[in-house]
């Protein structure tokens, strides 16, 4: 293991995440407080440690799939525990583990809170946790990738560790250039949002947390009532914004190149649509009697399943108190599927469910001809074996951590349906969940120990499992032919 | 520029190494998933999955808006399918291998037809290589400048050469002025020499010259220039056969061991002048026989490179000759540089450098002025030919006030088709080609030189 090149790519990400930090302290000192200064303390710290770490380019480039595995998760955590130093600084959270849980939460895009009141945090501290939302979107690593000097394809593998889905591949031939195409592509959908928000008479502040949090697919609020807060016109464009940053970015790079046919027929987007309008409908019409007009039964069953499928998590309506227990069902199973790959969204992901659908309908196929050849397509193109594999292997891991999560924050005795939709909205990077977590709960009542199992759920989850039980295996750790050397020396 | 590879085979891929680390957005294209893996996982490169021949595979490779194509799969045939299909669709130069002798007469015929740019034949490339070689023997490599008129030529300095512990002042003053030193290498190190360096037996120098200057220089320096009139030949391969027939033009005898019967009545059918012997070339007591001992040259062209390197150690060992060997893959090359194998041949950096050329050349009609670039001493050191513009930064400087770059020399002006040895005071003028030798990588223009 190359372990000079792993510090020096997390180096590379506190050093980037030190200046990011700047943005928020801005804030502090234009809104006049007095939390600025922690800001840049904080800002300072992360820059000097990121500065001493990667400021020499190591000798040793070897860089491998293993090096990316292992420095990719570990750039998450060191982030982490780096981008929590302003909260903590600035007294606004000041127990560590909650400010981690609460910046893990917004890296991830998760969108849970431990904090009880909102509306009581700073603009700075407000504006840290929406942008840490938009950071953490699209990626850290991919972020890093358009400026990183190592010039090898090995880099790919950064990549492939951090964004979402079973087959993560290049849109241009230089991974530069991918990365930069992605974020010009992410940065311009979020600007076209601030200014719809604006036009409708949205304040500023308002309208850009807003949109990082619906870019991440986050779903951090400023406000204690969340999206209810708002006109149903930022409803409607945030609910739509939710679903669009949920589509797969290839299908904007086809329209981008003018492939509006491939465009149309890209069958994880179209699958995906079909999901949302079918779940709509369901809770429309089973939620109807709960509402004055059919516009406003619409409106919340449009927007919640907007949010749930994209892992957003905002809510507009406390459907945790107040749905029929078949509209909740059918929320906790958009928690599962979970948004397209390729996306900023969480979850197992849309192709993922698709391609194993296939594989099951492949097998009841060779039931009744058992000598039949059948071959998974997705996107018009056969899926190899491996591939298949990996989504097996995926689902082990998801379900693995699941059920070991379940069991360990089961000792701090919630009600079942409180713990289980606490468990899904970590891993699969959503916020809410139902009961004491539901969209107007939070999740401070839970011991640190049970924090910190989420913290670790919500990175899983971002990252897609394997990354982080990479971390977690011990022979990663160890030096090949360890042993050999040993018995040289009996 | 935008560039597709179609199929990563060992030419694709170290084509694909060398276009990248020149900056270029490469796509390969091969129909075998895990080699294209192998080499997505190596280089930033995309990798398209799909046959060179299908035409949605070349789309997806982003065909329409492509500089080049350069199709390098094992069929020659689905080379120049490919290419034709390129060339049909889009206005990207096509550069096609092709490889079957039987193509050898027509090459011309099907590159018009076609509008390929380039066609390479790697086995004719090789032996033309190694004929050029032959009939300099004092030489181990040979790179033509300026469209030949110079030529950059490694020769290793000889226990009994006047060379052998004199400095390079003294070579100026002394012994022939138009001859430029413009890299030495020592035990796998090289240097750029300056004048006081001093030469000792065992270095490889590389040196500038005129190709009508190479004789009288090597007999002054005492390194024997005796012509080659015989050559043996182990294995009777492709490359084999080019080499006998150019070899045969110029009146060298020829002398073939090949060991499969048919392939050695083919041989003898398609060059009767040439001796053909069936035999095993690895049989000591054959080789003997043959007269290995009495030839003035001995070229190892089997196809498995640890013979050819054996055969040659061997060959090394009981007679004086010229040893070329032939080596295919080319992942343990510094091991072999330390073998003192007299002259190496890897077929596929030939190629690989044909094709390097040319995107070079064509770059620079777009703003490059990369004329040509060859690689020394396992590509430490490059020499390159730049054409000098209108508002090159060198022009008008007298060369003892450029600041170049450290490693760095300016080994020769070519002014109007004349070339001249460069001195501290030549300077430079537009419209000439300069040839400068250098560690520096990545000089994509003449201002690169200075600091």
């Amino acid at each position: 293991m190359n372990f000079s090149i792993i510090i020096y790519i997390i180096g590379y990400v506190l050093k980037i995440e030190g200046i990011l930090m700047l943005a928020p302290t801005l804030v502090g000192v234009f809104y006049g407080e007095k939390q600025y200064i922690g800001f840049l303390i904080a800002a300072l710290i992360t820059l000097a440690v990121g500065l001493l770490t990667s400021f020499k380019k190591p000798k040793n480039q070897v860089f491998y799939a293993k090096e990316a595995f292992v420095s990719v998760p570990l750039s998450w955590i060191f982030a982490s525990l780096f981008g929590c130093l302003p909260f903590v600084i600035t007294g606004d959270i000041p127990h560590f583990v909650d400010a981690f849980f609460e910046i893990v939460s917004g890296f991830t895009t998760t969108g849970s809170s431990i904090l009880t009141d909102v509306e009581a945090l700073s603009h700075a501290s407000l504006f840290w946790r929406s942008f840490s939302h938009w950071i953490g979107g699209m990626g850290i690593l991919v972020f890093i990738l358009s400026v990183l000097p190592i010039a090898s394809g090995a880099t790919m593998h950064l990549m492939r560790a951090e964004s979402p889905g079973p087959q993560v591949d290049k849109v241009v031939p230089k991974i530069k250039d991918t990365s930069i195409m992605l974020y010009i592509i992410y940065a311009a959908m979020t600007v076209l949002q601030i200014i719809l928000l604006i036009i409708g008479n949205t304040p500023l502040f308002d309208s850009v947390t807003l949109a990082f949090g619906t870019a991440g697919t986050g779903g951090f609020s400023i406000k204690n009532l969340g999206l209810a807060a708002y006109s149903p016109y930022v409803q409607y464009i945030c609910g739509i914004f939710m679903i669009m940053f949920g589509v797969n970015f290839n299908v904007y790079i086809l329209l981008i190149r003018k492939h509006l046919k491939q465009a149309l027929r890209f069958e994880e987007a179209r699958w995906y649509a079909i999901i949302i309008i079918l779940a709509v409908a369901l809770i429309t019409v089973n939620t109807k009697y709960l509402f004055p007009t059919f516009e406003e039964a619409f409106r919340h069953a449009f927007f919640q399943v907007g949010s749930i499928i994209t892992t957003t998590g905002y809510a507009t309506y406390d459907f945790s108190a107040f749905y029929p227990i078949f509209s909740q069902t059918i929320l906790i199973f958009l928690m599962f599927i979970g948004a397209c790959a390729g996306s900023t969204g969480g979850g197992i992901k849309v192709s993922r469910i698709t391609i194993m659908a296939k594989t099951v309908r492949d097998e009841l196929a060779r039931i009744v001809h058992p000598r039949a050849i059948k071959k998974v397509r997705n996107e018009g193109k056969t899926v190899d074996h491996s591939t298949v594999r990996s989504i097996n292997i995926f689902l082990m891991g998801y379900l693995a951590i699941f059920a070991i999560s379940l069991l360990l924050i089961s000792l701090d005795n919630f009600d079942f349906s409180t713990n289980f939709s606490a468990v899904a909205a970590t891993v699969n990077n959503i916020g809410p969940g139902l009961s004491k977590v539901g969209p107007y709960g939070n999740f401070s009542e839970f011991s640190d120990f049970s924090k910190l199992v989420f913290c670790f759920n919500m990175i899983a989850g971002r990252l897609e499992i394997l990354p982080m039980l990479v971390l977690l295996n011990p022979k990663t750790w160890s030096r090949p032919f360890k042993y050999h050397h040993k018995k040289r020396v009996n | 520029m935008k560039i597709i590879i179609v199929g990563c085979g060992k030419t694709g891929t170290s084509l694909t190494a060398s276009l990248t680390a020149e900056g270029h957005d490469v796509t390969v294209l091969d129909y075998n998933p895990d080699r294209l893996k192998e080499v997505c996982n190596r280089n930033d490169v995309m990798g398209i999955n799909g046959d060179g021949m299908n035409y949605s595979a070349l789309l997806d490779a982003g065909l329409e808006d492509a500089d080049v194509l350069i199709s390098v799969t094992g069929s020659d045939e689905q080379n120049l399918l490919c290419s034709l299909f390129a060339k049909k669709k889009s206005n990207c130069s096509t550069i096609a291998r092709v490889r079957n002798p039987i193509y050898l007469t027509e090459m011309n015929f099907i590159r018009e037809q076609i509008g390929l740019s380039l066609i390479i034949n790697p086995e004719l490339v090789a032996a033309t290589e190694i004929a050029r070689i032959l009939r300099f023997p004092s030489a181990i490599d040979i790179n033509p400048f300026a469209k030949g008129k110079v030529e950059l030529l490694t020769f290793k300095i000889t226990e009994d050469s006047l060379l052998n512990g004199k400095n390079l002042i003294y070579v100026r003053n002394k012994v022939e002025n138009e001859v430029l030193f413009c890299s030495v290498e020592r035990n796998g190190e090289f240097f750029i020499p300056s004048g006081n360096f001093e030469l000792k037996a065992g270095d490889k120098a590389s040196i500038i010259t005129l190709p009508k200057k190479e004789h009288g220089f090597f007999k002054k320096i005492g390194i024997g220039t005796r012509r080659i009139k015989n050559v043996m030949i182990a294995g009777g391969g492709t490359i084999a056969y080019y080499l006998a027939r150019q070899l045969l033009d110029v009146g060298i005898s020829v002398k073939i061991i090949e060991k499969n019967e048919a392939r050695a009545n083919e041989l003898a059918e398609k060059l009767p002048n040439a001796l053909i012997i069936l035999g095993d070339a690895s049989d000591k007591n054959l080789l003997f026989e043959e007269g290995l001992d009495s030839t003035d040259a001995f070229v190892a062209l089997t196809g498995i490179d640890e013979e050819n390197v054996l055969l040659s150690l061997y060959a090394k060992e009981i007679t004086g000759a010229k040893i070329i060997t032939k080596i295919d893959r080319n992942s343990f090359n510094e091991l072999i540089a330390k073998l003192d194998l007299d002259t190496v041949i890897y077929p596929c950096d030939i190629t690989t450098e044909l094709i390097l050329q040319y995107v070079r050349t064509k770059q620079n009609a777009m703003g490059n002025n990369v004329e040509n670039l060859y690689k020394l001493v396992e590509d430490k050191v490059e020499a390159l030919e730049f054409k000098i513009g209108k508002n090159a930064p060198v022009i008008g400087i007298p060369l003892q006030q450029m600041e170049l770059k450290e490693n760095l020399i300016i080994c020769g002006i070519i002014h109007g088709g004349k070339f001249t040895i460069p001195n501290g005071d030549s300077v430079i003028s537009s419209g000439d080609r300069i040839i400068v030798v250098t560690s520096q990588k990545m000089l994509n223009d003449v201002g690169d030189i200075l600091k």
